[in-house]
């Protein structure tokens, strides 16, 4: 059925984790490295073309569209799965790499396919593989945060979907291409919802720090290579040149920055600035030259490397010490000198610093924004960086590692230097983040467009310097006004957080008052023999009913709640059979 | 652990350290107050000396003291306030 000899690296992940539980001991080890090389050697050994093209019904299936776009991120992407696996070789759950390779799997197959239909499946995938990257954490509130995370993909999906039918009912047209973005009508509207929601964009962005912060150590390391960068491919093939992608992506870059210097978190903190990274590549997306489109691919490229780093980096941390917030750390560079350093060169390469990969992307989005004459974007995004460098590249490392030392006596005798396994992932990750960020032409020649971008010139260098130099100054100067907080901050999240709870002990007024006028119609048009049943009735209402209901009300939240927590297991055993039968159709429909 | 050391090693001498910073970023703004071409600058604004660093400075700043007034109105609050 397929055109050529060719294997979506989705299957071997799939195939992979199916049979993953069979190994036990060494050849578990050598089997989880082994399926995601192979993974990356057959996007390596791709060539340019469509393949596994299926007739399903009157719709034409693409799962193989290789093109320079979808390599790129197919290249990435695997090689952050070996990484990330890596990372993760001493976690003894199979769970979660199962989940994790699945997830992965489901980003492949989004990256390559060809029509709207598998990209849909493929990204419903996403999202309930990665939950459980949330839920094998087994806190109550990474049990919360999950289904939170579900919920609101499963409104996306639900958006999408719908762009989807519409888009196919107008068109007739399933496929997957560059959408009419100079006139939107309502399907790509949706389709756009849809993937921003899956970017982080505000004010759909909420779910993101959420659930990064609840995420295991390794799943976080997974979630955030795989599902914002997904939807930056997305948007990439589909609305490159949509103009209102430009403030956007501007206000993303600003908002993650500001939640940023109030977190007290290091991963939910990291979480922020995943949103603030992003919106370079969506304001890339936006100003959609070609110029821009290599600078976004690029950054997504150079940020999966360096962000999966950063949270290798923080999540060892938490690994060793079971701590995660600045208010309980500090002073660990005599106990974890070497995550100190990788995490350091994670931030240097996120700021952009001469030498270190964010240096060569982020400089291509910016320099395409001056080349369009968009001023005011340049001008914000290089603001947002001096954030980025405030944040990643001083805050994190001095707050963990020097600063004051908040650490307690346990967390104090706990901390060390992570496993060979957890060191070598961040020893690899940071080799590649100095590598792109010294020789130019390794990450130039994968982008999809030629390129001529030079960014070792001069002035250029000059000007970054300053900027990173006097954001440091800054940084220490005003050092006192930054020192952690142990708080939480307020997000949009709070509208289904605490808004819904809100709402019920607003609606609960209504409810009784009406209660109350019904008992007195009752009263005084009631029949005479019944007369003193309702006298005792009204006076009983009159009296109790506005505990009574309030009772009532608590009484259902509280039974709601107790619902909740079993159904929340409910839907992940759901959720298992489900993915599970997926599967099992996704093996059917390759293999036969 | 020799990272330990030199880690160390550079703390005992911070008073240096941040005087060589000084003289970095003293120079850094001569440079481009003296001898920077900028022929590929964007904009006008880049043609005043050490217009990089005074942005950068002052992004920093703005970052940092918006941020905290926004928090502080009320965004920043008490680590359990979700649970109930």
């Amino acid at each position: 059925m397929t055109t050529d000899l060719w294997i979506h690296p989705a299957v071997i992940l799939a195939v992979g984790a199916l049979l993953l539980p069979m190994f036990k001991g060494q050849a578990r080890s050598i089997f989880l490295l082994v399926v995601p090389i192979l993974a990356f050697g057959a996007v390596l050994s791709m060539n340019q073309g469509t393949y596994g093209i299926f007739h399903y019904m009157q719709w034409e299936i693409t799962f193989g569209r290789v093109d320079r776009l979808s390599l790129v991120f197919g290249y990435i992407m695997t090689l952050m799965c070996i990484i990330g696996t890596l990372y993760g070789l001493h976690v003894k759950d199979d769970g979660q790499h199962i989940t994790a390779w699945l997830y992965v799997a489901g980003s492949l197959g989004v990256i390559f396919c060809g029509d709207f239909l598998s990209l849909f499946l493929f990204w419903e995938v996403m999202a309930f593989s990665s939950v459980f990257l949330i839920w094998y954490r087994k806190t109550d509130s990474s049990l919360a945060s999950g289904l939170r995370y579900f919920l609101v993909h499963g409104f996306g999906g639900v958006v999408l979907l719908a762009g989807i039918v519409i888009h196919y009912q107008n068109t007739g047209d399933l496929s997957f291409v560059h959408l009419n973005v100079a006139e939107p009508n309502l399907a790509i509207y949706l389709i756009l919802i849809g993937f921003l929601l899956n970017a982080a964009v505000p004010p759909l962005h909420a779910w993101l720090p959420d659930a990064y912060g609840e995420a295991t150590v390794m799943g976080a390391v997974f979630m955030c290579a795989f599902t914002t960068k997904t939807a930056v491919y997305a948007l990439a093939r589909g609305f490159a040149g949509m103009e209102i992608l430009i403030p956007l992506g501007v206000i993303m870059a600003l908002y993650g920055v500001v939640y940023a210097v109030l977190e007290n978190d290091c991963r939910r903190l990291l979480a922020y600035h995943v949103i603030s990274q992003v919106g370079y590549m969506v304001a890339g997306v936006g100003i959609g030259t070609a110029l821009a489109i290599n600078g976004t691919v690029a950054h997504a490229f150079a940020h999966i490397l360096y962000k999966g780093l950063l949270f290798m980096g923080c999540g060892a941390v938490l690994h060793m010490t079971g701590k995660s917030k600045f208010s309980d750390l500090g002073g660990l560079y005599k106990k974890m000198p070497w995550t100190f350093v990788f995490t350091l060169i994670g931030g240097l390469s996120i700021s952009a610093f001469p030498l270190f990969s964010g240096f060569v992307s982020k400089s291509i989005i910016v320099a395409a924004s001056f080349d369009e004459h968009i001023y005011w974007a340049a001008f914000l995004l290089t603001l947002a960086s001096a954030g980025t460098f405030l944040h990643t590249g001083l805050k994190v490392p001095y707050f963990i590692w020097f600063g004051k030392n908040n650490c307690s006596q346990e967390t104090w005798e706990k901390a060390k230097d992570p496993s060979w396994n957890m060191m070598a992932a961040m020893a690899i990750a940071s080799a590649l983040c100095i590598f792109i960020g010294v020789y130019t032409p390794y990450l130039y020649n994968m982008l999809p467009y030629g390129i001529t971008f030079q960014p070792y010139t001069m002035y250029h260098l000059m000007e970054v310097m300053q900027i990173l130099l006097f954001t440091a100054l800054g940084f220490f100067l005003l050092i006192k006004k930054l020192a952690p907080e142990p708080t939480i901050s307020i997000d949009l999240d709070w509208f289904y957080r605490k808004g819904s709870t809100q709402f019920l002990r607003f609606a609960n007024r209504p409810v009784a008052s009406t209660d109350t006028a019904w008992s007195e119609v009752y009263r005084k048009g009631g029949l005479a023999g019944v007369m003193g049943l309702a006298k005792g009735s009204s006076q009983f209402d009159r009296e109790d009913i506005d505990r009574v209901v309030d009772g009532t009300a608590y009484n259902v939240l509280k039974i709601g709640k107790n619902i909740n927590k079993s159904q929340t297991g409910n839907i992940q055993e759901y959720l298992g059979i489900a993915v599970f039968f997926a599967l099992i159709v996704a093996a059917f429909v390759f293999f036969i | 652990m020799d990272l330990v050391k030199l880690i160390d090693y550079l703390r005992d001498r911070q008073k240096t350290l941040i005087r060589i910073s000084y003289v970095v970023l003293g120079l850094l703004v001569v440079f481009d107050a003296l001898f920077l071409d900028k022929t590929k600058a964007h904009t006008w604004m880049e043609m005043l000396p050490g217009f990089w660093s005074v942005y950068g400075f002052v992004a920093c700043v703005l970052i940092i003291i918006l941020s905290k007034w926004y928090g502080h109105l009320g965004i920043m609050t008490r680590e359990d306030y979700y649970d109930n």
